[in-house]
């Protein structure tokens, strides 16, 4: 047999001192589909890019159908045939779909009139190579989601790519635009390129991928012929690694119900029928693949999303929660996932950030009383080691594990009952992750309840008294802390029915 | 919200400088009369820019004032030529500074429709409403009352100093001490932050967009009982001399940060400057181009501390966190 396709061998790839991948392998032959799998974090869009040239690897070796790839760049990968067609398709929307895909094939004079027809019939052709029936005319923004997927392959075989990459190319389809997309696959691969697909959906990778390909904490596991192995053999090797470190977890008495929710869908559907209850002192984690629905759960909660059925019980009494006002009053706290863009405000000064929600409180007859509002982000910078030299620096001067502080310590400032926290560790370094994680353990026991949205398994296993996990919008089921463990909340974020009688659906 | 008051303290600078020159080669400029002149000339742009200030470090624009100008002061002529009390009457052409400022208001912050796009066909609506209406035609022989406002054209500066020294003071401490202040603060610099942190954003542009339109209201009657007509054709292009005094003063044309003290420095300092350069002898032709060069200066410092915030952000996105897979 020829070269492969694609080879990678023994790339490395650090991030400021954080190793992402470790000296991985991977080799894609002509006609293949090789699937790669791992957990968020794995590695798996770091390798991606060190491929299609986003990225340059600190070390190791990119050949191409035998050749070895000295210096890499995007344009100079898709010269080679290499296209990546991501989750979200990237079409210019307010053009049609022959100028999309003229764009990146059409290059040459600025000022050389365009071939209009020569254009169209050009489009359909490659359109129709790609398995879509598709008006060139057509703007971009108006195409559905497996449409606009559609242009982004015929883009790519247009500019003549043998090797395909799919990042989660069926996110956001459903089950018969799956169906018409593995059938381009399938026919791609008749035509003898190599397809490199990734999903979290295993159900699909068993459908479609003739080699798989596992990482975990940036090393590669294995690659196994797709029909050597089953599901469960497959999330063993994407979990199997020791907890990574001690949780400053601790066994606290557990009070009444908090929160609870009954049924409770969002209208536009990202939330389906969610029955959960956290108690005071409690940690409820909420594991779930990325895009699972568990950020559009908490937004519910908070008032972000309108619900569109169901009722949610705060201390047991019904409350209406139409918008974050409604939320705060009724004493939920929400510290979102992406804290520069949403959990602090970053041209503001520390105290003012700390008492954005709790302004009433803090004011006397109608203003702000600057001595108690400096007393309460003194509090705070204390209570959770803010390290800053003045209460009255901005934001934008912290590190990010101070400004999550910053952020929490608004929520602390209204001294909630209810405390939603959105990836509250990721992206800070391990100091500040293990002070958070101890600050967590403060507030349940001062009688917060706390729903934990994480990705990080050991993270949701280490500090969670129980575990909600999430697919597709709802909750595939709840496991008790002792009972838990990655293989079954793998199992259960992967959409598969739970198999040992442990993993049994409550409430 | 400022970090230093670097911004207040180089306009400050300039002002002085302006001032010590004149001082040596035209002592005349600091005759009471002609001070007074420019104190009373400039009143209704510093009240229109304090409202100015508060929508744009909401991270909004309102380019439609100049027309309401005019509106606000046609109207007041109606209303005390139709014999309502001048307290009244006033009190009307406020009102309806604030209608319109609240339909801007309302269309910007619940029909989401930028207020560039807003403002701008406000602009242009009332102004060509206001020459259909009065067929541009002045408002004359105006009731014995409206002139001063009652008072006596000696004591009439002194009023307005009263009435303009409470606004600036009230907008001064509210934008610092009242939770409203800090609403429209958090709101200017990321609304959504804002929104998630319980401050109901929208009520927030609404009412900033109100205030700015009574501000203009007031801004409007103080200026026209100086004259014994009032033209249909009042405050063209003062939208763009309030936008420049508020940003000259250091307040981010992106929203977020500014101050009132520097939109009060702005004016004085824009404000000062063209009769300066008739007292230096210098062609008054040259005003807009010295008020552009201005202008300019102090945009292209706010350039220089854009960049040190991008580059900010961009070490944010080079960091691990943002490249984990």
């Amino acid at each position: 047999m020829a070269a492969p396709l694609l080879e990678a061998r023994k790339i490395h790839k650090s991030f400021a001192g954080v190793r992402a991948l470790q000296g991985v392998n991977f080799d894609l032959r002509a006609g293949e589909v090789h699937a790669l799998v791992g957990e968020n974090g794995a590695g798996k869009s770091t390798l991606i890019k060190t491929i299609t040239g986003a990225l340059t690897a600190d070390s190791g070796i990119v050949r191409v159908a035998g050749r070895e790839i000295a210096h890499n760049n995007p344009g100079f990968a898709r010269s080679l045939g290499i296209a990546a067609i991501y989750q979200q398709p990237s079409l210019f929307p307010h053009l049609t779909v022959a100028e999309n895909i003229a764009w990146t094939l059409e290059r040459g004079n600025m000022w050389r009139p365009v071939a209009w027809r020569e254009r169209h019939r050009r489009a359909a052709e490659l359109i129709d190579r790609a398995g879509g029936s598709i008006d060139p005319a057509r703007l971009a923004g108006s195409l559905s989601m497996p449409e606009q997927q559609i242009v982004e392959i015929a883009k790519a075989i247009g500019a003549g790519a043998r090797i395909l990459i799919m990042d989660e190319p069926t996110a956001s389809l459903s089950d018969t635009e799956v169906e018409s997309l593995f059938q381009v696959i399938a026919s791609l691969r008749a035509q003898g390129s190599g397809v490199v697909y990734i999903s979290h959906r295993l159900n699909e990778i068993f459908a479609i991928a003739d080699r798989i390909t596992v990482l975990r904490d940036g090393e590669s596991i294995g690659t196994k012929n797709a029909k050597e192995i089953d599901s469960a053999g497959l999330i063993e090797m994407m979990a199997g690694r020791p907890l990574a470190s001690v949780f400053p977890k601790r066994e606290l008495p557990i009070g009444e119900v908090a929160l609870e929710l009954r049924n409770v869908s969002s209208r536009g559907g990202g939330v389906r029928d969610i029955s959960l209850s956290v108690r005071a002192g409690e940690i409820l984690g909420l594991a779930g693949l990325v895009g699972s629905g568990r950020t559009e759960l908490a937004e519910t909660i908070f008032g972000l999303r309108a619900a569109g059925s169901g009722e949610i019980l705060v201390q047991k009494k019904p409350v209406r929660i139409a918008s974050p006002v409604d939320a705060i009053a009724a004493g939920i706290g929400y510290v979102p996932e992406d804290r520069r863009r949403h959990g602090v405000v970053l041209d503001m000064p520390i105290a003012a950030n700390t008492s954005l929600a709790s302004l009433p409180a803090i004011s006397r007859r109608g203003w702000i009383d600057r001595t108690a509002e400096r007393a309460l982000a003194d509090r705070y910078v204390t209570q959770l080691r803010i390290k800053t030299p003045s209460v009255y620096a901005d934001c934008s001067t912290l590190s990010g594990g101070n400004q999550q502080k910053v952020a929490l310590a608004r929520w602390l400032a209204i001294a909630p009952k209810i405390l939603i926290l959105d990836e509250p560790t990721q992206g800070i370094d391990v100091g500040a992750k293990a002070e958070i994680h101890r600050l967590m353990g403060d507030l349940a026991e001062r009688g917060i309840a706390i729903m934990m949205i994480s990705s990080e398994l050991p993270e949701i296993l280490g500090m969670s008294d129980r575990i909600a996990v999430m697919n597709s919008g709802s909750v595939s089921g709840i496991l008790a802390r002792a009972e838990a463990t990655q293989q079954k909340i793998l199992t259960l974020a992967l959409g598969h029915k739970p198999t040992g009688p442990s993993a049994r659906i409550r409430e | 919200m400022r970090r230093s008051f670097s911004r207040e303290l180089s306009v400050a600078g300039a002002i002085a400088g302006l001032f010590l020159l004149l001082a040596i080669r035209a002592p005349g400029y600091f005759g009471s009369e002609n001070l007074a002149d420019i104190f009373m000339t400039n009143v209704p742009v510093l009240l229109i820019a304090l409202g100015m200030t508060l929508v744009i470090l909401t991270g909004q624009i309102d380019i439609s004032v100049g027309s309401m100008f005019a509106v606000c002061s046609v109207a007041a002529g109606v209303f005390a030529k139709a014999g309502l009390p001048m307290p009244v009457a006033g009190a009307a052409a406020c009102l309806t500074g604030a209608f319109f400022g609240a339909l801007n208001g309302g269309l910007v912050a619940y029909a989401r429709v930028p207020s560039i796009v807003v403002t701008l066909a406000a602009m242009v609506a009332l102004r060509d409403g206001l020459r259909w209406a009065t067929q541009g035609a002045w408002i004359e022989d105006l009731p014995r009352g409206f002139q001063w406002l009652g008072f006596s054209q000696r004591s009439f500066p002194a009023a307005s100093f009263l009435i303009a020294s409470v606004l600036t003071i009230a907008a001064l401490w509210g934008l610092r001490h009242l939770p409203a202040g800090r609403a429209v603060y958090a709101t200017g610099s990321n609304e959504e932050a804002a929104r998630l942190a319980g401050i109901n954003t929208r009520v927030c542009v609404f009412s900033v967009f109100t205030l700015m339109g009574a501000l203009t209201g007031l801004a409007a009657l103080l200026n026209s009982v100086r004259f014994n007509q009032i033209p249909s054709n009042a405050g063209l292009g003062l939208e763009m001399k309030v936008i420049a005094a508020v940003v000259v003063g250091g307040t981010a044309i992106t929203g977020g940060t500014g101050s009132i003290m520097g939109t009060l420095l702005g004016v004085i300092l824009l404000g000062v400057i063209g009769p300066a350069l008739t007292f230096l002898g210098i062609n008054a032709y040259w005003e807009k181009a010295l008020q552009g060069a201005i202008i300019l200066a102090a945009i292209a410092a706010d350039g220089a501390r854009a960049r040190v915030a991008l580059r900010g952000l961009r070490r944010y996105a080079s960091s691990p966190a943002s490249t984990r897979a």
